[in-house]
């Protein structure tokens, strides 16, 4: 039999034919990188390879690189692999990465989600003859609202707090679930932004991404500067010193997790919204058939009980072991 | 169960006891009357009879859901709880049922006893008309378990924002039993139904932490033994004889040695006190295994009622004659609790709690030393001029338990926890060495901060040998230091021992398997303590 077209090693998933690595999260000489997420995209790589919208928030975390945009859905020859990027609706620039070797196409997901969130380029699925996907959300209890609707409540405990003379702080990850809440949200009042979230709000702005104006909390801005404000904070900040500049405030947290009633209570903050940038149970399910893949190799999340269910649903499937999780999601740590 | 849901929403939503007791009393003075009686008995831990069983909902739950019964047990580990599991896994209502709370429950008052098919059509049109949270609800109905996150004392204090009766009087009359499906909001406020044998809401002790010194001077305080039985409230008055346990369980029929109280107490007689299993040849009480014999049984054989006879041991008394004491100091009624003994015939199973005799704090502590030898647990100190107060209030009652038993121990298995624990890894197996084995001899969940389990879960993901369902077997590496509160021989258990209380004291990074305990030292402290 061939080569394989990609291979599971220590470094991460590796093309032998075209000598580079997807994800990898050791130092090698040629990475190709699925998006700018910390996890995915790590330093000491020789050369990375990723798409022009997802480069300048990897060169904005990483510092000084060697690296190049390709266009989505543009194809390279690297070695013996064709390779080409497209949209995985996960956070802007995101791609899932397709490889082809002698006519057989692997395609690696990285993060992803089905639904279009208004800003992150929507999810086309690829063709495939195997389909490696990430599975953060892979059980059937995990399944998302439309994002207008959660989007509406949201709105509506913003203005129930703003009645209330309190601002609102909602956690929630500084790259990608900030700037798409603050894509989504309607203008019910100023919107005040962390350090980490400014920062990075400013990257895909000067990108082009249509983001409103957003104004980044300094010593000067108060609850009393700014009556009635939606602040938007990395999930760290929610409860500190940070929040408590704000006067009175409700906190809430934005996240898939949230579905989770005892992962919502055991972070004590009450209010949780369900929003995700990764696919829910019926998201992965239609993505995979989508592909036409035989073989599915899953990663991230509830590998054991979804390959089982993959197999029973007839597919040919396997897990891909990472690094840092072992077999399981890391729900002890909500980094969603 | 708009109203209801919405309530659910609010308390389940916030962490600050204004709010919740705000949401409260808003729904007690807007709800239909009738759903304001279910929510104060869900409230206070009465629940409807279970009209469905738990592997019946599963199974209808999967079949609905569409997914293999595996799958759903795999949702069940991660959820951490049936009900919301239910909620999570059934695709989205298809109409919509406006289902207020007490037709609800008196939908499911009717199910109960019917064929299965009769209740799971049911329970299957409930399902599909609910929106995501009343179905959450719902379920919670059908499995019985519900647990709102607000205490008992919150609840009282809304019925009593909402309806201007004192607190206190409103948390006497939600005492004992109630029928929430006979009786109308009116008559559960005013106290109507249910008199005769209502019992107080018990007085509770707080942890004594450190020494009594600071206290104040010794003769302001009572000091006894405090007893490792189940605490329980006698009541006889006219027409009425009931034993009452602390979690306000009817336990009068469970206790039919100490039926013949009811002959020669007074009428108008309310004893507080502790019901133990009593050896009658040594005059102390028999260990608590013993006495847990007999708390699951409905009906009680005769040889148990030989093997452990049940007695009572009185500390305090809440009303005399039909009058209230609970506002007269602890001294006077401990004066009239024991005139009222000291008249009872000598061989009933009633006794008074003897009083610890202590000149100063030194000779106390030197006594506690010794709870062990009269089978206690430590002892109790309560302030001799306080009143009888409901609840934990603190100050006026203290319990100053023996420091635990310690062994270090393994980790050997490991699953997820329930509830708010859900999806962390809490729920622990631990083995000390036999030889060259590792024994397992208890489980404990408890004592460790919710970042030691979040690195213990991280860590037993990345360390699984292997899967059981639910249950990981982990590499023999981690020790902590487990603590309980008495030993005993005990055929079930593989190790042959059973512990009372088991928690983790601490984690002991500093250790090795080769620094754990052995089966052999065990044994040793169960020799001791006989």
């Amino acid at each position: 039999m061939a080569d394989p077209v990609l291979t599971f090693t220590e470094r991460g998933i590796y093309c032998p034919l075209g000598d580079f690595y997807i994800d990898p999260w050791r130092p090698v000489p040629r990475a190709l990188i699925t998006h700018g997420h910390s996890d995915h995209a790590r330093s000491g790589m020789g050369r990375y390879l990723a798409t022009d919208q997802a480069l300048p928030v990897i060169r904005h975390r990483l510092g000084p690189i060697t690296a190049e945009g390709v266009a989505y859905g543009e194809a390279r020859q690297i070695g013996g692999a064709r390779v080409s990027f497209h949209p995985a609706g996960h956070v802007p620039g995101s791609a899932q990465i397709r490889v082809e070797v002698a006519g057989e196409v692997w395609t690696v997901s990285g993060d992803y989600k089905t639904e279009a969130d208004g800003l992150a380029e929507p999810f086309e699925p690829v063709r495939s003859h195997a389909f490696i996907s990430e599975c953060t959300f892979g059980l059937p209890i995990f399944r998302w609202e439309p994002q207008p609707a959660v989007i509406a409540r949201i709105a509506d405990w913003w203005h129930a707090n703003a009645a209330q003379g309190k601002t609102s702080i909602l956690g929630a990850y500084s790259f990608g679930k900030a700037q798409r809440l603050l894509a989504a949200l309607p203008p019910l009042g100023p919107i005040l932004t962390h350090a980490a979230v400014e920062d990075m709000t400013q990257v895909l702005r000067d990108q082009g991404y249509p983001l409103p104006p957003t104004t980044r909390v300094t010593p000067e801005v108060t609850a009393k500067t700014h009556p009635g404000a939606l602040a938007i904070a990395p999930p760290a900040a929610l409860g500190s010193a940070w929040a408590a500049r704000l006067g009175q405030v409700e906190e809430a947290f934005v996240s898939g997790w949230m579905a989770l009633r005892g992962i919502r209570r055991r972070r004590a903050l009450g209010t949780g919204f369900v929003l995700s940038d990764h696919a829910d149970w019926p998201g992965l399910n239609d993505a995979i058939r989508a592909t036409g893949a035989e073989r599915v190799f899953v990663t991230h999340g509830y590998t054991a009980p979804f390959r089982h269910w993959l197999e029973s649903e007839g597919y040919d499937a396997g897990i891909v072991e990472t690094q840092f999780t072992g077999d399981d999601a890391e729900p002890a740590q909500v980094t969603e | 169960m708009k109203h209801f849901a919405a309530l659910f929403a609010a308390l389940d939503g916030s962490t600050k006891t204004g709010a919740k007791t705000a949401a409260l009393a808003d729904y007690f003075r807007t709800a239909p009357e009738a759903d304001r009686v279910w929510t104060v008995a869900l409230l206070t831990g009465r629940r409807p009879k279970r009209a469905v069983t738990a592997t019946e909902l599963r199974l209808w739950a999967a079949q609905a859901a569409g997914i293999p019964d595996w799958l759903f047990e795999e949702s069940y580990a991660v959820a951490g709880d049936l009900a919301e599991t239910i909620a999570l896994l059934l695709p989205p209502p298809v109409t919509s049922t406006d289902l207020a709370l007490d037709q609800a429950i008196r939908g499911l008052i009717q199910l109960t006893g019917q064929p299965a098919e009769m209740r799971r059509a049911a329970v299957l049109a409930a399902w599909a008309g609910l929106p995501p949270t009343e179905r959450f609800l719902y379920n919670k109905l059908l499995t019985g378990g519900f647990r709102m996150g607000v205490a008992r004392g919150l609840v009282t204090r809304a019925l009593a924002e909402a309806t201007g009766v004192e607190d206190a009087i409103l948390a006497h009359r939600l005492m004992g039993s109630w029928d929430p499906s006979r009786l109308t909001f009116q008559a559960l406020i005013a106290g109507d139904a249910g008199a005769d044998a209502r019992p107080y809401p018990f007085a509770l002790a707080s942890p004594l932490e450190g020494e009594p010194d600071t206290l104040g001077p010794p003769q302001d305080w009572l000091a006894e033994w405090k007893w490792d039985g189940i605490r329980g409230q006698l009541i006889t008055r006219p027409g009425a004889f009931a034993l009452w346990s602390r979690g306000e369980e009817l336990i009068t029929d469970r206790f039919p040695d100490l039926a013949p109280l009811a002959d020669f107490l007074p009428q108008g007689t309310v004893i507080d006190g502790e019901i133990l299993a009593w050896n009658a040849a040594d005059g102390r009480p028999l260990p608590f295994a013993a006495l847990q014999k007999r708390i699951g049984r409905k009906t009680v054989p005769k040889a148990l009622l030989a093997e452990a006879p049940a007695r009572i041991l009185a500390y305090d008394l809440l009303e005399e004659g039909g009058r209230d004491l609970r506002t007269q100091p602890l001294s006077l009624r401990r004066a009239r609790l024991t005139a009222i003994l000291s008249a009872l015939p000598p061989d009933l199973p009633l006794a008074l709690s003897p009083a610890i005799d202590f000149p100063d704090w030194a000779s106390l502590a030197q006594t506690r030393a010794q709870a062990r030898n009269a089978a206690a647990e430590g002892v109790m100190l309560k302030r001799a001029g306080s009143p009888y107060t409901g609840g934990r209030k603190r100050g006026d009652w203290w319990k100053w338990k023996l420091d635990p038993f310690c062994v270090d121990a393994v980790l050997l298995y490991a699953q997820a926890g329930h509830g708010r624990r859900a999806n962390l890894f809490t729920d622990f197996t631990f083995g000390v060495r036999d030889g060259n084995e590792l024994v397992a001899f208890t489980k404990a969940y408890s004592g460790l901060t919710d970042a030691e389990f979040a690195q213990i879960t991280r860590w037993v993901q990345s360390h699984t040998l292997e899967r059981f369902g639910p249950v990981r077997k982990v590499p023999a590496e981690l020790v902590f230091e487990i603590g309980f509160e008495g030993i005993q021989p005990s055929p079930r258990h593989k190790s042959g021992l059973a512990l009372r209380f088991p928690r983790m004291l601490r984690w002991r990074h500093d250790k090795t398997v080769a620094d754990i305990d052995t089966l052999d030292s065990l044994r040793a402290l169960f020799q001791a303590e006989r």
